[in-house]
């Protein structure tokens, strides 16, 4: 097997070897290795197919911008992962990852033929292919993208992973560890500022902790070993937190960013269990100070994706970090200084390399340098063409002319086993521009840099655009010094030593003789992009760069184009010849680099994942059988599965009972709110359609909630206690909003009035009890009680005690038989509830639930808020014009109730329907038309709420239906898909219309 | 996420906060004698600025108060707080 790690570094302990599976092969690598360092140091470049052509590809790069070298960890259907870039994954034992996007294997894939059809798929092709024939759609073409979509294989089961989430307060967060982040976090932490440093790496000190050219110094060091002291000192800092493999996610307004911590995933399987894997820290910072650095461009000329072509400033840290070459005979392709570092570094360490400068001539230390070690450079050269299918073996280099626009002379044909190519730097301005700062263009080298730093955040470092080393630092002291308000002196003597690079030549799109339309210039290395897809849709008539990018899809794999955007607008904007500066960029999106779904939920998985509220009944309910229904966060009875039979067998048998006999329903999740004040009369008639002024003292009254456009918001009946105490309910759903509507206007419209509003919803536990016998089991549980009709009537309220507790009980029916609601101190709901059931054991008190009181409520042909409304009714859409006080000078809504809009006689209003065949129940939702042969039909309405009725033995139905008031009794249609659906309209109230069992 | 000052409670994340909308809409003392265009003003029109807005929020998992808040829209920079009843600070007219 072949060995390319060529040294020692003091970053990889080789007396530690760490076996990993490939592609089902087992190798060796080093602690301290990631997954790419080790398969390069095994040879292996070839590590996926492109998604679109299916070419093959190799690592391009060692950090979070890496396109292609994406893997997918592990195998088990809950662990595996998909997407994990091998330049960021750390090496540990047993790690089993394989390539993606290739079948059967990354060196034989059929997908491949994708290449040599890629004329006939350009930029656009689906939007231009898939269009016919229509009927293709279904059955050939959406199958087929499915199958090709995507990259990897997500997990099929749960994770079972633990992820925490944590908050933090912090004065001063420095994201990036590198020299200028170091820096700054020495100087704030040292003035008493309670810092955070963060990096994304394992260790601090970015890309100058493996500097080791002697054109870079500090204090005399090499700027590696300086680096090395400043660490361990800040390391001693009592007010300075590092946290390394931590990478900032978002940075959101207000200096609130999101980070990434990965606790776990570096350490062997059995180290991981029990143990957090990743956790999100929420963190705000007084001041947020970004060092994130910048990455290296890659150029782009034909064939620049082949395995084996690799950023020249990667080959670097692979080599000085990792002690690995990622090959023998290199060739570095660059139009700037950084390449040469690369070159001296290699050739140090006796590989054999060349340099192709795009430059016509420079001048500097590092090329002074390389000049005198003897390494050979082409100046003013541009490689035109790649050669070899699964790893690069050779490439072909021409002459440019004096303007760069193209080639002049012969062909070189060099031989090579590895490229590196540097287009020069650019900064990482993601972290500036999610946090909304704007951003400037720098013609010189061709940046993006950030444009203003607010008092609240700044850029220092590379990610600012300063580049050589001399200048980062000063820089950089000088702006945390203004921008923490302080004085720190550590850094004034500092003596720095760099080279400085005086030329730059920057071409976006490389010359070339073949025609673009015959080359493979690739822009975007994940997805595909080509330069040719770029122009092609600027022919097309694309001009903003977010409709190129989305047609082309460059810079929307999951890499996000870090790689890729600059190329994109270069090209964009010399083909259209506009300036990159007013071209702009597109917007730069939270996550900064993908997040495991884990990590954003945290805790709050399984029974955490939502807040779920029971009433003290609860145990009681789930012993007899009961199905639940969600109602808000409650969890309701739906219905008693009694002998296991279905909900309807249950429902029928429940609203019989309850008719027949006696039925008990938990009430206790209706919400409920305690009013006091000496304006508490006078608060409820301007919340409610209804007077209440002359409510007595122990009565109840049913209140119409509106919202000030005139539509009913909620409905309860309401209890006067005493002469300033009133207990309002509402519907269960609607309680914590109802609330919210009657602070705003005590505390915003009517400051003046004397109220006081408590939530008691939690505090009460409710049992109401319903049908004929309800007063016989009433006279059990209160035999002190006088229950006659004279004193305790329909809507009125008495207090008794049922073993020493203090009952409220209430006269009410929303199921129009007799009926009393039970209140007791929730703690006590249990007991009541089964000594209710004792009681009425003789007289068949049946338990029933939300489903059977939607019946019962909708045989008498009440409301259900939510149901029955949907926020454009009014109370005359419902025919309720009954409750709307014609006395009362005003109440919320009350003015909209004769706009022009909501005296409209054509609105939708609600209805029973009765279908023809008295057993066809309709469904809830169903659209109600009066003609089926013109086209368009036109809809008149739908169905609100819909049942078979026991009691009526025939099927009932309430809608809503244009005009419906006028139409009692009209034939209406209601298509379905495989019938139409006859029915009559009718009245609302289908039993006891004279409410005779109310007095029962 | 915003950072805001109750005025009751202090510094609190956002998440702790709901919008009310714009602010100083004062509900009509007689709607009944408004037109069908005066009530609309009243019920539908908000200005919806790009620059410095006054808006109603309310500390609704906290103290449960509503209070005022000057917001430019624009940057979100929150530049005043003050409680209900209160006269808008003039220097942001």
């Amino acid at each position: 097997m072949p060995n390319y790690r060529i040294h020692k570094t003091e970053y990889i302990d080789e007396t530690k070897r760490v076996s990993f599976k490939y592609d089902g092969k087992t190798y060796f690598g080093y602690e301290g290795d990631t997954l790419a360092s080790a398969l390069l140091a095994n040879g292996i470049h070839l590590v996926g197919r492109s998604f679109k052509y299916h070419r093959p590809r190799g690592i391009v790069s060692c950090g979070a911008e890496e396109p292609n070298a994406i893997c997918q960890i592990g195998s088990k259907k809950d662990l595996t992962e998909p997407n994990a870039r091998a330049t960021e994954l750390e090496l540990y034992e047993g790690l089993e990852a394989s390539s993606q996007n290739c079948w059967p294997n990354v060196k034989f894939d059929i997908g491949g033929i994708n290449n040599f059809i890629s004329p006939l798929i350009p930029a656009g092709f689906y939007y231009k292919t898939f269009m016919w024939p229509k009927s293709f759609w279904k059955k050939v073409y959406e199958p087929l993208i499915r199958l090709s979509a995507g990259l990897g294989k997500s997990p099929t089961e749960p994770d079972p992973d633990i992820y925490d989430h944590k908050y933090v307060h912090y004065d001063v967060l420095v994201i990036g560890g590198g020299v200028s982040g170091i820096i700054a976090a020495k100087m704030a932490a040292k003035n008493n500022l309670k810092t955070l440093l963060v990096d994304d790496k394992k260790i601090l000190g970015g890309s100058t902790i493996y500097q080791n050219n002697e054109s870079f110094k500090i204090d005399d060091k090499l700027s590696s070993e300086w680096l090395k002291n400043e660490i361990q000192e800040i390391k001693k800092l009592s007010n300075l937190t590092i946290k390394t493999r931590t990478s900032i996610a978002a940075y959101h307004g207000y200096n609130f960013l999101l980070a990434k911590e990965n606790l776990t995933d570096h350490l062997p399987e059995e180290k991981k269990k029990n143990k957090i894997r990743q956790r999100l820290w929420k963190i705000r910072a007084k001041k947020v100070v970004i060092a994130t650095g910048s990455i290296e461009r890659p150029l782009v000329f034909n064939n620049n994706d082949r395995p084996g072509i690799l950023l020249s400033n990667s080959i670097n840290k692979y080599l000085d970090y990792y002690g690995v070459t990622c090959g023998e005979n290199i060739i570095l392709f660059t139009n700037n200084d950084s390449a040469y570092e690369t070159s001296i570094s290699l050739h140090k360490k006796g590989i054999k390399n060349i340099i192709v400068d795009l430059r016509k001539s420079a001048s500097s230390e590092l090329i002074k340098q390389a000049e005198s070690l003897g390494i050979k450079i082409y100046f003013n050269h541009v490689v035109t063409n790649t050669f070899g299918y699964r790893k690069i073996n050779s490439l072909e280099i021409m002459k440019l002319s004096e303007d760069g626009n193209t080639t002049v002379g012969n062909k070189i044909r060099l031989s090579c086993d590895c490229l590196g190519m540097s287009g020069g730097w650019t900064p990482m301005v993601h972290m500036h521009t999610q946090s909304g700062g704007k951003l400037d263009f720098r013609d010189e080298d061709q940046v993006f840099l950030p444009k203003e730093n607010s008092e609240d955040q700044i850029s220092v470092g590379s990610c600012n655009g300063d580049f050589d080393l001399e200048n980062i630092i000063d820089k950089t002291v000088n702006k945390i010094n203004k921008f923490l308000d302080i004085d720190n002196q550590d850094y004034q003597e500092t003596n720095i030593i760099c080279s400085k690079e005086n030329d730059k030549r920057n071409i976006w799109l490389l010359p070339n003789k073949i025609p673009l339309g015959k080359t493979k210039c690739f822009i975007d290395f994940q997805n595909d992009s080509t330069a040719k897809d770029i122009k092609l849709a600027l022919k097309e008539g694309f001009r903003s760069i977010e409709h190129v990018k989305r047609y082309t899809t460059t810079g929307m794999a999951t890499d996000q184009g870090k790689l890729s955007n600059m190329h994109a607008l270069g090209i964009i904007a010399d083909t259209a010849g506009v300036k990159m500066g007013t071209l702009g960029t597109t917007t730069f999106r939270p996550p900064f680099t993908p997040l495991t779904f884990g990590t954003l939920v945290g805790r709050n998985v399984g029974k955490f994942f939502e807040v779920v509220r029971k009433t003290s009944m609860h145990e009681w309910h789930v012993e007899n059988n009961a199905e639940f229904e969600n109602v808000s966060q409650w969890k309701r009875p739906w219905y008693y599965a009694k002998n296991g039979e279905n909900m309807h067998d249950a429902v029928q048998r429940e609203s019989k009972a309850a008719r027949d006999s006696a039925g008990i329903l938990d009430a206790s999740t209706l919400g409920k709110i305690d009013i006091q004040g000496t304006d508490a009369s006078e608060f409820l008639n301007r919340v409610y359609t209804n007077a209440w002024s002359k409510l007595a003292i122990g009565k109840c009254r049913y209140g119409l909630m509106l919202n000030e456009d005139g539509m009913v918001y909620d409905d309860g009946v309401t209890t006067r206690i005493s002469e300033n105490h009133y207990l309002m309910t509402t519907t269960t759903g609607g309680a914590a909003n109802v609330l919210s509507k009657l602070e705003d206007y005590l505390q915003t419209e009517w400051p003046e009035l004397d109220v006081y509003l408590t939530s008691v919803t939690d505090h009460y536990s409710t049992a109401s009890i319903c049908g004929p016998n309800s007063k016989k089991i009433l006279n059990k549980l209160f035999p002190n009680l006088d229950l006659s009709d004279e004193n305790f009537p329909h809507m009125s309220f008495k207090e008794d005690k049922l073993e020493n507790i203090n009952c409220r009980i209430m006269r009410i029916s929303f199921t129009g038989e007799l009926s009393y609601e039970i209140n007791i101190e929730s703690k006590y709901g249990n007991s009541l509830w089964k000594m209710c059931i004792e009681a009425g054991k003789e007289f068949n008190l049946t338990p029933y639930g939300t489903e059977t009181m939607h019946l019962l409520r909708a045989e008498k042909g009440f409301i259900i808020v939510g149901q029955d409304t949907d926020g454009t009714m009014t109370p005359s859409d419902l025919q309720m014009d009954w409750i709307v006080s014609k006395k009362k000078y005003d109440f919320i809504g009350k003015r909209s109730l004769y706009r022009s809009d909501t005296i409209r006689e054509d609105r939708k209003q609600l209805v029973g329907l009765l279908t023809d065949d008295p057993k066809e129940i309709l469904e809830e939702g169903a659209q109600i038309v009066s003609d089926i042969k013109s086209k368009p039909i036109d809809m008149l309405g739908h169905v609100t709420s819909s049942y078979f009725s026991p009691n009526l033995n025939k099927s009932i139905a309430l809608a809503v239906v244009r005009s419906g008031k006028t139409m009692k009794g009209q034939k209406l249609i209601i298509p379905m898909e495989n019938k139409n659906i006859n029915v009559t309209v009718s009245d609302t109230i289908f039993l006891d219309k004279e409410n005779k069992r109310l007095n029962a | 996420m915003f950072l805001i000052n109750c005025p009751f409670c202090g510094e609190r994340d956002q998440s702790e906060f709901s919008s009310g909308g714009e602010a100083h809409i004062v509900r009509p003392k007689q709607p009944t004698e408004l037109s069908d265009d005066e009530w609309a003003e009243y019920l539908f029109m908000r200005k919806n600025i790009k620059g410095i807005q006054f808006e109603r929020w309310n500390h609704v998992h906290g103290c449960r108060k509503w209070f005022n808040v000057v917001r430019d829209t624009s940057n979100d920079k929150i530049l005043s707080v003050y409680k209900m009843g209160e006269k808008p600070p003039v220097n942001y007219k």
